[in-house]
């Protein structure tokens, strides 16, 4: 592709390496390619930087996965707050930062079934940084109460809360949160997205400066670095949707990729 | 010593309607041809364990009809969506729902494998996972100063089900990187295993070997099941069959489509 088309997923994951900043191991789950590009993004910058860390864990990936401990190694090691970033998702979050990842309507009687919480009621206490990561940003997805709390944003004070949300991506913008206050904050909005638009499509109230930047658009050397050298790793997991962000085509076997 | 079954519908003769069986995780080797073995078989009422997701396997019974309460943190079929029959069975509330997540389902397991009655384990305050979970306690950390935390009771499964790559003459069983595995086999009370080869050799006379591999103590059943984790992926072996995981999406979406499925892949056809 050519050189100054950015791609939406480029942005993103720009924005949530940013977010990353200088760590030492980032985890990844599954189904999760922008956030994954973000972290060996990270990693590739440490490298550069003769930093050598991040590491970083893809959960699905046997290549860039140092676990030999089983399942429950992820789950120790962040529990030991060796995990510093993950990433979680939800069919629905609100501007508590509660997500849910389980069902709407009733829970006896549910209206739409999710998949189900996975480790998100655990992790979501103890790794420090927590990005939430959604690109439908709608009043279907951003709510004003989640109908189930598959984790909450905030515990209460004698709650062992090592971790939390930091922050909020979405396809139209950045939401920082504010633990103490328990509010999401519009830090940015991408090019071509406005402050109106975002309010328009979110079901939570946040807070927002007088003037909303827009948020910054990366790096040619960014660019060149993930397109020429995260962008092959990433193939071992995501070949078709590096192939369709940055056309590359993957030699991967799906023998490393389950779905 | 464990049995070495002639067929897999012989290995698991130990499950019975009712049983409390726990199965893996996809990437850990799916015992795929066992589960269709016990849909043929027509099992009923299984209290399903899923360490500590599932995907095609978990729908597939659920669908057929095998489970009554499925305890797991999630199932989906991935890149291929949502698992249609698990949804559609939890919204007209037709199985009873254990929702939890992942590390409990660890934890809980560990505690049964080490013989205590509980595991301690941080998250959950303040979730509506734990609120759904009357059988998870909170209680306060003993050795500690207003520190809440959640117990779990042990987990003792009446059935481990797994496929691994081989195993040996004496019922050893190599596993690999896959250590969950050996923590369920801890954990239950019998272990059935279906394997892709035997390996002739002892495999924990070589120590490389013997560190990835679960003694025959804790087998009673093995069968041979070349391709058995298919259409799922047997990591490091073989990968997931994504056009008959996307067929099966297709077909599993409605009812009738699903018994379609049974019928051509289950029952008529009995594998790949």
């Amino acid at each position: 592709m050519n050189g100054l088309t950015i791609r939406p997923e480029e942005l993103l994951a720009c924005v949530i390496a940013d977010l990353i900043g200088d760590v030492r191991h980032v985890a990844v789950g599954n189904a999760s390619p922008i956030p994954a590009a973000a972290a060996l993004l990270a990693r590739e910058r440490g490298k550069l930087q003769g930093l050598g860390r991040p590491y970083v864990s893809l959960l699905q990936s046997r290549k860039h996965n140092f676990f030999t401990d089983g399942a429950r190694e992820l789950f120790d090691c962040a529990g030991q707050g060796r995990i510093d970033v993950f990433f979680l998702s939800g069919g629905q979050i609100d501007g508590e930062g509660n997500i849910n990842l389980v069902s709407t309507g009733d829970y006896d009687k549910p209206k739409v079934r999710f998949p189900g919480s996975f480790g998100s009621s655990y992790l979501y206490y103890v790794v420090p940084k927590v990005i939430l990561f959604r690109t439908e940003h709608s009043r279907r997805t951003l709510v004003g109460k989640v109908d189930f709390i598959s984790a909450p944003g905030t515990s209460a004070k004698n709650v062992h809360r090592s971790g939390g949300p930091i922050a909020l991506v979405t396809n139209r913008c950045l939401f920082s949160f504010d633990r103490a206050r328990r509010r999401f904050r519009l830090d940015s909005v991408h090019p071509g997205h406005t402050a109106e638009e975002v309010a328009d499509n979110t079901g939570f109230e946040f807070d927002r400066p007088a003037k909303v930047p827009t948020t910054p658009a990366p790096s040619l050397a960014t660019l060149a670095l993930m397109r020429e050298v995260v962008a092959p790793q990433l193939a071992e997991i995501y070949p078709q949707f590096v192939q369709q962000v940055f056309g590359v085509a993957s030699a991967a076997s799906t023998a490393d990729n389950p779905a | 010593m464990p049995l070495f079954a002639n067929t897999v519908e012989e290995a698991l003769a130990p499950i019975a309607d009712g049983c409390l069986l726990v199965v893996p995780r996809e990437v850990s080797g799916v015992p795929m041809e066992a589960t269709r073995a016990l849909v043929r078989r027509g099992v009923k009422r299984l209290h399903l364990v899923a360490l500590p997701t599932s995907s095609l396997q978990a729908d597939l019974l659920i669908g057929a009809d095998c489970v009554a309460t499925l305890e797991t943190s999630a199932v989906s079929l991935g890149e291929f969506g949502p698992a249609p029959r698990f949804c559609d069975a939890v919204m007209r509330g037709i199985i009873r729902m254990m929702d939890a997540t992942c590390p409990a389902l660890h934890a809980a397991l560990q505690a049964a494998e080490k013989g205590v009655p509980f595991m301690p384990l941080r998250g959950l305050i303040g979730s509506d996972v734990l609120k759904q979970r009357p059988d998870w306690k909170l209680a306060d950390n003993p050795f500690g100063d207003d520190d809440p935390i959640v117990l779990l009771p042990a987990l003792k499964p009446d059935v481990a089900l797994i496929h691994a790559p081989m195993a040996d003459r004496n019922g050893n069983v190599w596993i690999g990187r896959q250590r969950e595995l050996a923590t369920m086999a801890h954990a239950a009370e019998k272990t059935i295993v279906t394997v892709e080869k035997l390996h002739d050799g002892d495999l924990l006379a070589d120590p490389v070997l013997a560190a990835g591999t679960l003694p025959g103590f804790y087998v009673e059943s093995i069968a041979l099941a070349p391709r058995g984790a298919w259409p799922l992926p047997l990591p490091d072996h073989y990968p997931a069959d994504a056009a008959h995981l996307a067929e099966y999406a297709r077909l599993a979406a409605t009812a009738d489509g699903f018994a379609d499925y049974l019928k051509r892949y289950v029952h008529e056809k009995r594998a790949a």
